[in-house]
């Protein structure tokens, strides 16, 4: 067939690349550095606007819309900011997938100003810190406070805000909210069947078998498909008794420190409560799922943390009253004294370094610093903020006014630990293992090795960034 | 004569650039670029991430999780299609030959069922996903646990219990295909003439023998295009156990399949070089598989 059109794969392609393509080609998935933004003259800075903001550049907010919405950002902080800096021009967004919406954004090279990096699905801040892509909020610790010239913001919030907010010696994540972790009960129930919050561990377990044996409602539960609210208690429980060190070691991937004997001693105590009383069905139920069920009276108590009042509103009977109690003690020689409590700065704010409007982004997170912002956030909210006093004169909820008696009392016996958003790989071994130790498919022993392993792996791992406190 | 060439040349590829220009953009470039990136160690947010050369093949190597969803992604590649091919060609064979009357046809109400088998097959993946974590609660108001409960025996966590876990993940796999490959298998039956059943039925074939001795050997060109589309679902599965599983992938790994662990590394853990290693490694287990398949399923066509 001579007219059969002949064409080899060899023309084919030189046609093809007459085609202009190299412009499409270029705007491709890989990470291209770009020239720096070639920044206006800088606006000169006073005590009254101490980092310089430009009236001119807007400001962008992205919020996470999560358990404690959008709207503590679109009522209370912006208004504020506003209020000095009417001819800014603030434009906010918010989402639940911090990650998917704003990393293309940072390999771009042009996040935004404010960004509140929480949620399941938060940008990695290890990963951010690595590529000096978070601001240096020293200047804001140093700034004198939205109220009161006199007072640097430094000294107007929780310490441990700044400790845990340093990355590389340098303070760049804002933790707005006191998480104030313990075991969270319902004073109407107890009062009713005349319970009382155990102080010991001994007292613990007979309260856990009182309750079993009335079968009025399960003992214990907690969120059966994310673990990590069962090892919350198990690792304040070992910090108790064999003091703070034993998750400054965990943090700090020191050799054999999963295996510690106050590690050993807690979580076999906690194996225990999941062999026996655990709510039936526990290990397949959520956070939501296993809360609703204490609402409802099926279950008496449960781990969890201070926004759990917030996230439950809806579905809390009027009169169910949330009681939050500590820690029991495990024996008298614990090296922490009872009402040890663990408490970590989160909701975590941070202001990208290559954004547009730097300046502007530590403004914001001034104004979301003073005594106004904070406290009418805490009110909305029903969670304590980390402003010192935030809650001083506010009407708390049950809740919220039981986690920040607790908060008190504990002075300065508070512990935290890192590990969990320091290395990503390690907290989904702790996740997957601590479920099979509650399930009864790991004992105590194994446990602790599976996660010691994966320390060490992680800590002979070059490609990982390490951290210390 | 030499014009008239040259000018189809240039007609076929001025058709052709547009395709092959968007295919090379779209596809070809980022495969490039993905095998560039498990090459450096990019987080995901720098602009310029280093070349480290193979390290993050050799880490690979030591990876016990993502050898774990190897070993998942193996199994579903064997179970998937076994299960979802006989189930189907079952149906398939009772709606259109198994009927046992005297003409050829399947049993009674067999349009309707049709239509029903076809159903999943409509529903969107996450919505699937969704669905099934509800039929496998683990309490009272799971659709399985309760009449099992109401029996006085104990709650099945389908989603819970590391041993179980995978199998309601291979189950709702089967239940969403099947559906599709009953439509495939009933069209390759309708290409079989009547007579041949006909004939076989005249000769006193029952329904047994019809099925091993006409139906299955003339379908088996179908059956083999089946098998290549299961086992590359089976490769790639991600969205049911994405969402429908504890943890993604969970309970304790048991479930977690090798585009779940690139999807982690790259989102969760912001490794997107590693990421890209993992994906290079799924892109030759994908490849290796359908060079595999190409090459057993040759085989003589039976002619009619």
């Amino acid at each position: 067939m001579p007219n059969t059109p002949r064409i080899t794969r060899r023309e084919l392609l030189r046609s093809a690349a007459l085609v202009p393509m190299a412009g499409a080609l270029a705007a491709c998935a890989t990470p291209a550095a770009k020239p720096s933004a070639s920044s206006a003259a800088p606006v000169a800075t006073s005590a009254a606007n101490p980092f310089g903001v430009s009236d001119s550049k807007p400001l962008e907010v992205w919020i996470f819309d999560g358990g404690f919405g959008q709207d503590y950002a679109k009522n209370i902080h912006q208004p504020l900011f506003k209020s000095k800096y009417p001819k800014v021009e603030i434009k906010h967004n918010a989402t639940k997938e911090i990650t998917k919406v704003l990393q293309p954004r940072f390999a771009g090279g042009n996040p935004p100003d404010v960004i509140d990096n929480s949620g399941a699905n938060a940008m990695d801040f290890g990963a951010l810190a690595q590529d000096g892509q978070l601001q240096d909020l020293t200047p804001l610790l140093d700034a004198p406070s939205w109220d009161d010239p006199g007072t640097k913001v430094r000294d107007t919030i929780d310490q441990a805000v700044i400790d845990i907010g340093t990355y590389d010696g340098t303070f760049s994540v804002l933790g707005y909210v006191n998480y104030i972790f313990g075991i969270w009960y319902s004073q109407k129930a107890f009062k009713d069947n005349g319970w009382v919050p155990p102080k010991t561990w001994d007292e613990f377990l007979k309260l856990n078998e009182t309750i079993k044996k009335s079968g009025k409602m399960a003992p214990f539960t907690y969120a059966g498909k994310f673990p990590q609210y069962l090892y919350e208690v198990l690792l304040t429980m070992a910090a108790k008794i064999g003091g703070n060190e034993v998750l400054v070691n965990i943090d700090n991937l020191e050799d054999g420190a999963w295996k510690s004997e106050a590690m050993k001693t807690s979580a076999t105590a906690w194996a225990e409560i999941g062999a026996k009383y655990l709510m039936e069905g526990t290990a397949g139920l959520d956070h939501v799922q296993t809360q609703t069920a204490q609402n409802k009276y099926k279950v008496a108590m449960l781990p969890s943390g201070s926004w759990l009042e917030n996230e439950q509103k809806t579905t809390t009977p009027p009169d169910f009253e949330y009681g939050m109690f500590p820690v029991p003690d495990f024996t008298s020689s614990d090296k922490m004294p009872y009402g040890t409590l663990h408490s970590q700065p989160s909701e975590n704010f941070i202001v990208p370094a290559k954004g547009a409007n730097p300046q502007g982004g530590m403004e914001y997170l001034r104004a979301m610093l003073s005594k106004k912002a904070s406290g009418d956030f805490s009110e909305m909210v029903k969670t304590v903020s980390t402003v010192k006093g935030a809650g001083e004169g506010r009407q708390l909820s049950p809740g919220a006014a039981s986690a920040t008696t607790a908060y008190t009392a504990a002075g300065a016996n508070i512990v935290y630990y890192r590990w969990q958003t320091w290395y990503a790989q390690l907290k989904d071994e702790a996740i997957a293992a601590t479920g099979q130790l509650m399930t009864g498919g790991l004992t105590p022993d194994k446990y602790l090795e599976r996660l010691q392993k994966k320390a060490d792996e992680i800590k002979n791992d070059s490609s990982i960034k390490k951290y210390k406190r | 004569m030499l014009f008239n060439r040259y000018r189809r040349g240039l007609f076929i590829t001025a058709f052709l650039a547009a395709p092959v220009t968007l295919y090379l953009v779209y596809v070809i470039s980022p495969y490039i670029q993905a095998f560039y990136m498990a090459m450096t160690d990019w987080r995901g947010v720098s602009a310029t991430p280093a070349f480290i050369g193979l390290e993050n093949f050799v880490r690979l190597l030591g990876d016990e999780i993502f050898w774990k969803a190897v070993t998942h992604n193996a199994g579903l590649l064997v179970l998937l299609p076994l299960f979802t091919i006989v189930i189907a060609l079952f149906f398939a064979f009772l709606l259109n030959v198994g009927g046992g009357g005297r003409a050829v046809g399947g049993i009674r109400g067999s349009k309707f069922y049709r239509v029903v088998f076809f159903f999943p097959q409509v529903l969107a993946v996450a919505v699937v996903a969704v669905l099934f974590q509800q039929v496998f609660r683990p309490d009272g108001s799971g659709m399985l646990n309760a009449p099992l409960m109401a029996l006085g025996a104990k709650p099945i966590g389908f989603l819970s219990d590391p041993n179980v876990a995978f199998w309601s993940v291979l189950g709702v796999l089967v239940w969403q295909a099947v559906g599709f490959y009953v439509v495939l298998f009933s069209a390759g039956l309708a290409s079989i003439p009547k007579d041949m059943f006909e004939a076989a039925q005249i000769d006193g074939a029952g329904r047994l023998s019809l099925f091993f001795r006409i139906t299955l050997p003339l379908l088996w060109d179908t059956v083999q295009v089946a098998w290549v589309y299961l086992g590359i679902i089976a490769l790639d599965v991600f969205a049911i156990v994405w969402v429908m599983t504890d943890q993604h992938g969970g309970p304790d790994w048991s479930t977690t399949v090798m585009a779940a662990e690139i999807y982690r590394n790259a989102f969760q853990y912001f490794r997107f070089g590693y990421a890209s290693a993992l994906g290079v490694v799924m892109f030759l287990f994908t490849v290796g598989f359908a060079i595999l398949s190409l090459r057993l399923t040759r085989r003589e066509r039976i002619e009619y």
